[in-house]
Order: structure tokens, then sequence, then C-alpha cells
């Protein structure tokens, strides 16, 4: 296309300026092969010009039997971008752990060369690899060929949502549990719930190695899977008098730091009162070499995060304390069948499992998925004596002790 | 069934995750001892046989062209035998076995336009959403802001040069994909008019009452206009969340005039330390102005140094200010504090001073 047909784009070609790397340089490269850019880059000229976006709410679109997977997109100014009058997206689902080789790589971009606009994201906020743009009648042969190279689309819509981990154990030594594997059996597990939705809303399932949690899952998953440790932290003494030695100020540095306090330091001695230790990371991140988590792994599950819409963003809160690694998958799936039957009896339409929490209460749902309540689940027990006790429960009630 | 049918593939899952592992890495799965950063953006893992892996790291706008991930594909094949993977905070990562090939790999991403960095404690690339480039609820753009701010920002990439990480993320409206909700700073884009009910075919196009029952304040009612069945909103109980837009085309929130910039700082993910926690107002409202953003990127900058500043080593933004208090907060960066700090959704007393632990 000779260069007085390419858009106008004034205010966008500001940012190909600065150091950061630039996404409209990118849009205009992708633009080289693919006309359907020059259309992208007009609209959104467009949109910087007037402050306002340009894309309809999206219409339902898909692969054949699946109902989630591509998020339909359509300009609102179809006569002025023709190019852009669909431009869907669709989500493919990441290998665990973002990992590729270069040839995966290449296929990839064979097949949205094909088949899109050339634009991807790398990845979407759930882990998705995002093929950013294509027309209706380009989805099937791309899913053909996604599929026949061995990807296949993640989900969307009030489904389960593509499952996502840290790198964990593939190159982090402080993963308590296998991320990748555990991330990679839910996502095969749950195919059907993720590309047929059935839900009242999305959920979502995140994989963190450790409490430095590298994917939010406290965050941003309705089931957070954070990997610990029981027993006590692996100290390698010669190593810590080497950090000391290096100039790291431990006692101030490090105990200091850590939250419960539960660490001393006299000059010569590390000790930890591992009994008092919460878990945080923070001794371990800063003493890497010298400090490592115990061997007794496995993981806290915790439930219920997500942002603000519609009843306000929530942290997940502790499900079950502690699962060994060697039962992470069993209790996950039986937990998962608990979890998604309640909900699915009796969370409203788009009520996210933590807004159910907090609409019947955590005590009625530990009833209703069979947990019996613990301490670690609470930051401090009720302050409210407006307590709801069960009828059975109180005519059976014992004599309090010492009565 | 037809052959045809028959043959057509679904439901298979992501490749696995085995297949793109690199030898070195599935050689020492599970086993590795500690890690070193040997400088900004290049990390060395020790696994117990002795092998190390070296990880080179560098910043992308997250929307990549096939033509440039075609380029990290050729430097992969170049350097690290075709293996690269990707964060969670959309930076590229390459592999390498060979310690000798990193400063060549370095020198051909900085040529590139890619910059080495992101570790530790750098800020490492913003977590962002689509805006103006691909939806429909934005309420400012994404990619803009992101690549105006980063610019800005382009030292504290490549530096380690911060008291603590430092986590910046943007969601162009309250959906929050990507939720920012707890990040050291947040900007979000916001809506501050009720949405222009479209009554000519609202009764069309969405079903009364999804509708009525998508809104959390319930603001919305039913109401004929022109002899159609429509609804009104009562604009004292809005707060311009956008839900009742998710589920009725015929609620549009954009507006130019009044949509912008919040910002929000203080919110941490990891368990390091302090516990999780939400990210805080600090700025309710900046107007949009595109391309360069100027007003969000001078406050972003402004509370970055001023942490810098100020905070102590380990210190994360959010545990900076637990430990100064708000009005300090508000005192150092210069920030007003205004009515709209003050919460007022559910909940809201529970973020009053309850105390009379003052500092003067
Ligand atoms: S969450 Fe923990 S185990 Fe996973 S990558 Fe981060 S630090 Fe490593
Ligand atoms: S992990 Fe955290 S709580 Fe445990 S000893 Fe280390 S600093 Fe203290
Ligand atoms: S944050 Fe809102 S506007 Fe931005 S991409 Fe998500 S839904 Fe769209
Ligand atoms: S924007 Fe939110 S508060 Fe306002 S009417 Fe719509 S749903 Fe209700």
């Amino acid at each position: 296309m000779a260069d007085d047909q390419k858009p106008k784009t004034k205010l966008l070609d500001e940012l190909e300026k600065g150091p950061w790397p630039s996404f409209v340089k990118e849009i205009k490269q992708a633009g080289e092969k693919s006309p359907v850019c020059d259309d992208l880059l007009g609209q959104l000229e467009l949109s910087y010009e007037e402050k306002k976006g340009h894309w309809k709410h999206g219409g339902i679109v898909g692969v054949l039997g699946y109902g989630g997977g591509v998020i339909g997109r359509y300009s609102d100014l179809p006569d002025k971008f023709p190019n852009v009058a669909h431009f869907h997206t669709m989500r493919v689902n990441q290998p665990a752990g973002w990992f590729y080789t270069s040839d995966a790589i290449r296929t990839l971009c064979d097949i949205w060369e094909r088949h899109g606009s050339g634009l991807t994201n790398m990845h979407g906020s759930t882990g998705d690899i995002i093929f950013l743009g294509t027309k209706t009648s380009e989805l099937e042969p791309a899913f053909k060929e996604l599929t026949e190279a061995g990807f296949d689309l993640g989900g969307s819509g009030s489904a389960m949502r593509t499952p996502s981990c840290c790198v964990g154990p593939a190159r982090c030594e402080w993963s308590c549990y296998d991320t990748l594997k555990t991330c990679d059996d839910l996502t095969r597990q749950y195919q059907d719930e993720m590309h047929r939705p059935p839900f009242p809303y999305k959920f979502k399932i995140k994989c963190s190695g450790c409490p430095n949690d590298c994917v939010a899952s406290i965050a941003r998953a309705d089931l957070s899977i954070i990997g610990t440790w029981k027993d006590d932290i692996r100290q390698d003494d010669a190593a810590v008098a080497q950090y000391a030695r290096a100039g790291l100020d431990i006692r101030k540095d490090v105990c200091d730091r850590c939250p419960t306090r539960c660490m001393e330091w006299d000059g010569q001695k590390l000790a930890i009162n591992n009994r008092e230790c919460v878990h945080c990371m923070h001794c371990i991140n800063v003493m890497p070499k010298a400090l490592r988590p115990g061997q007794e792994r496995g993981a806290t599950l915790l439930i219920g995060s997500k942002a603000p819409i519609v009843q306000g963003a929530l942290l997940s809160s502790v499900l079950v304390p502690f699962v060994p690694e060697n039962e992470l998958m069993d209790t996950l799936k039986e937990l998962i069948r608990r979890i998604w039957e309640f909900w699915d009896e009796y969370g409203n339409n788009r009520e996210r499992v933590g807004e159910l929490i907090q609409r019947v209460g955590m005590a009625n749902f530990l009833d209703a998925i069979g947990l019996d309540p613990a301490p670690e689940m609470v930051a401090a027990p009720r302050d409210n004596p407006y307590i709801f006790f069960q009828k059975e429960e109180a005519a059976a009630e014992p004599e309090p002790a010492g009565a | 069934m037809s052959a045809q049918a028959a043959k057509r593939i679904t439901d298979i899952g992501p490749p696995h995750y085995d297949k793109f592992l690199h030898p070195v890495i599935k050689k020492n799965y599970g086993k590795w001892v500690y890690h070193e950063t040997l400088a900004p953006g290049v990390l060395c893992h020790v696994a117990e046989s002795g092998d190390r892996i070296y990880t080179v790291r560098a910043g992308s706008p997250r929307l990549l062209s096939v033509q440039t991930l075609r380029r990290f594909a050729d430097l992969a094949d170049k350097y690290c035998g075709g293996h690269l993977r990707f964060t969670s905070r959309n930076n590229v990562e390459f592999l390498l076995d060979n310690k000798e090939k990193i400063e060549a790999l370095k020198k051909e991403l900085n040529e590139l336009g890619f910059p080495v960095g992101g570790t530790n404690n750098a800020i490492s690339n913003i977590v962002h959403t689509q805006g103006w480039v691909h939806c429909h609820s934005s309420a400012t753009d994404a990619s803009g802001i992101v690549k105006a701010v980063m610019d800005v920002l382009y030292d504290r990439f490549t530096h380690e040069d911060l008291p603590a990480k430092l986590r910046v993320a943007l969601a162009c409206c309250l959906n929050m994909c990507g939720a920012v909700h707890c990040s050291d700073i947040a900007i979000l884009g916001i809506h501050r008019r009720p949405p222009k009910i479209q009554h000519d075919v609202l009764s069309k196009v969405c079903e009364l009452p999804t509708l009525i029952s998508s809104c959390p304040t319930g603001a919305i009612r039913t109401k004929t206009v022109d002899g159609k069945q429509s609804v009104e909103v009562v604009e004292e109980q809005c707060m311009y969340c956008g839900n009742c837009y998710t589920v009725c085309p015929a609620m549009p929130m954009n507006d130019p005039e009044n949509d912008g910039i919040s910002i929000w700082v203080g919110g941490k993910v990891s368990n390091a330390r302090s516990a999780p926690k939400f990210s805080k107002l600090a700025i309710p409202y900046l107007p949009n102005n595109p391309p360069r953003w100027p007003e969000v990127v001078r406050a972003v900058v402004n509370i970055v140094d001023v942490y810098a500043k100020n905070a102590k080593k380990f210190e994360r933004l959010g545990e900076w200010i637990d430990r100064i208090g708000w009005p300090r907060f508000f005192e150092l960066t210069g920030i007003p504090f205004t009515r709209y700090h003050i919460d007022d959704f559910k909940h809201a007393g529970l973020s009053y001073a309850r105390s009379a632990h003052i500092r003067f």
C-alpha cells in the first residue's frame, strides 16, 4: 500500500518516540502484512482525538461446539473502518508456566498471520495467549489449525477460566508443590467447564508455588492454591555467616522485619522459632543461599478473591490451611466438585463464589461443602454477639465446664 | 456424523509444558537450590547437580506483532537452543545454559528496543488491559498510558534502586481485567456520569429484570418513556460502576468530558512481611489527556520518587505508608485529601480511624 493511503496518526505517532517499546510500532509492523491494522490504527487515532472508545458491546460468536474462548468485538464505525467491522479476540490456552520453544512461537505466528491481524498479547490478564482481531469467518479455520498444532482455546464468560501458574519447580527453588503439573492437570480435567460455560459467573484458579504468590492468586483467583511447608525452614549456618560477613545486617534486615519476630541473631547464630513462623517468605527472600522452605511441603487453599464487580473487591481467605503435596490433586478435585455444586444451586446470576460466601456466611458455606471450621480461617473470632445458634445444638449443649 | 466432523479436534487443552522446557530445566526440575541476580534483569538459578540456568528478562509492550515474536524466536534459537518463556507481567525471558552468551543477547535486545531489567527492586512491567485498542467499556486507553509512564520510569526498570519491589498495574474500567486492586500503584480508568440510557432500543436489546438486578446500589427502576418500556437511573445512587452496561448495551457509560483516571496506592499480593492488601485511593480523578497523559505520568512519578526517597529498605509502598501514616503520605506527596477519599460503600466504617493514634 502506498504511504499516502496509510492512515494519518498524528497522536499515536507521538507514542512511537521514547525508550520503552512501543505498541504503536507493533501495530504498524503487523500492518505491513495485514491491512486490517491500518483500520485499527485509524480507529484508535480517532479514540485518541475524541477521548472515547469505538468498540461496540461484544456479540456472541465462537467456534462450533464451544460456548467460550472467543470474545466478539465490533467497531461502532464499520463504514469508516470496514476492516475492523468484526475484530474478534481468540483466547488460546497457554502452556503451563508460559514456556515455549521458538518453533511453537513460529507456529502460533503463522496461524495468526493466515487467519487474523497478526497482533497478539503475550499474554492476556487471565494467562491466555491473546490473538487480537479477526473476522467471524476466520474463527473456525484458525481453530482447526490451532488444534492440529496441539493448541486449544481458553475459557471465557460464565465458565471455568484458563488456570495459570507461576514458574514453580521449573525454575524456582521455593516452589512447595508442582505448580505446572497442578495447573496442567486442572486444565485438562475441566475442559468441558472451560469450553461450555455452565456457571452463574466466572471461576478462576491460580497456582503459586510459595507465599510470594507471583501469579497474584490471592487477589485474582476464586480458588487460590499457594504453596507452603509445615516443618522447619532449612537453614545453612555457614551460609548465614557468609551473608553477615558480606555486610547484610541480619538483625535489622531479617529479624526485625519478620512479622512474628520469631527470629534471633546474636552475631554468630541465627535462631528461628519455627512454631511461630507464619511462612511469609521474607527471610528466605533475603538470604536465598542460607534459608530454604522446609521439606514437608504442600499448599494452603484459599477461596473467593475477585475484582470489584459486582459487590466490591475481595481477597481470598483460608479454606484449607494445609494439604500435603501428594494429596493435593485429589483434595482439589473433591473440593472443587462440592464448591461448584453449592454455587450452582445457590449462586445468583453474576455472583462469584466469594460474593456468595459473603451473602450466606462462611460457616454455612463450610457446612455446605462439608468442611469443619478451623481457627486458621479467621483473622479473629467474631466480635459481634448476634449469633445464629442452630436449634438442635442449643438444646444439646452440655453444661459449660466449671458451671 | 460426517467424516469431516469426526476429524474435528476439540477439548485437547494446551500443549503439555514438558515439550517446551529447556533441557537443563527438565533435568533439574524441582531440584533448584538457590538463585543470584547477576545484573538487573539477569538471574542465575543453581541446581543440586551444580547445573545453572541463566535468565535474561526483557520488557515488552504486551501488544506484540507476529514479526516481533518471530524475532524473539530467532534470538531464542541463537542464544538459548530455542527456549523462552513469558512472565505474568508480560516480560519475555530467555533461558540460557551458557553464561558467556548473556552480554551478546542483552546487546541485541537493547538494539531491538527491548530493555533488560524488571527484577527484584526494579519496577517491573505494568500489567494492563485492552483500553481503546480492543474493549467496549474502557474509560481510558491502556497501552498509551503504560507507554507514557514507562518512558519516564525506564531507568527504574533497568536499575534495581528502589527500597523494595514496586508493582504498577493499569485497568481501563472497574471490571479490572488484571485485578489491579492489590498493586503498589494502580492506575484505574473511571467514569463519573451515570449511563446514558437509550430508551428507544432498551427493551429490545436488554432483559429488564437482569438489568435492574445488575445494579449494586439498586439505582435502576423501570420507567415508561414515550410509550416504551425502559428504565431510569436514580442519579444520587449511581457510582458509575458500569455493571448495568455489562449486561445491557443500551446503557453506555462513555463520556469523553468526564471519563478519566484515578490513582490507588499501597496494595500488595505477596505475603512477605505484611499480609496482602488492597490499594487505597490516592487521587480520585485526573483527566484523559492523550497521547501522553502528562497529569497521570507526573502523578505516578511523584509517588514513586517520594517513596524511593523516604521508604526504608524492604518496605513496599503500602508498608512505608503503614509506618508513616496516611496524613504524612498526603503531606509528602502534596496530594490533596478530599471527601472522595472517605469510603461510603459497604463496610466503610472499617476504614475510619478508630483510635486516638495521631501523628503530628
Ligand atoms: S510464587 Fe514462589 S515458587 Fe512460585 S515463582 Fe514465585 S517465588 Fe517461586
Ligand atoms: S518466613 Fe517470615 S515469619 Fe517465617 S521466620 Fe522467615 S521472616 Fe519470620
Ligand atoms: S478493564 Fe474494563 S475496559 Fe479494560 S479491558 Fe477490562 S473490561 Fe475492558
Ligand atoms: S453505573 Fe453502576 S451504580 Fe450506576 S446505574 Fe449502572 S449499575 Fe447502577
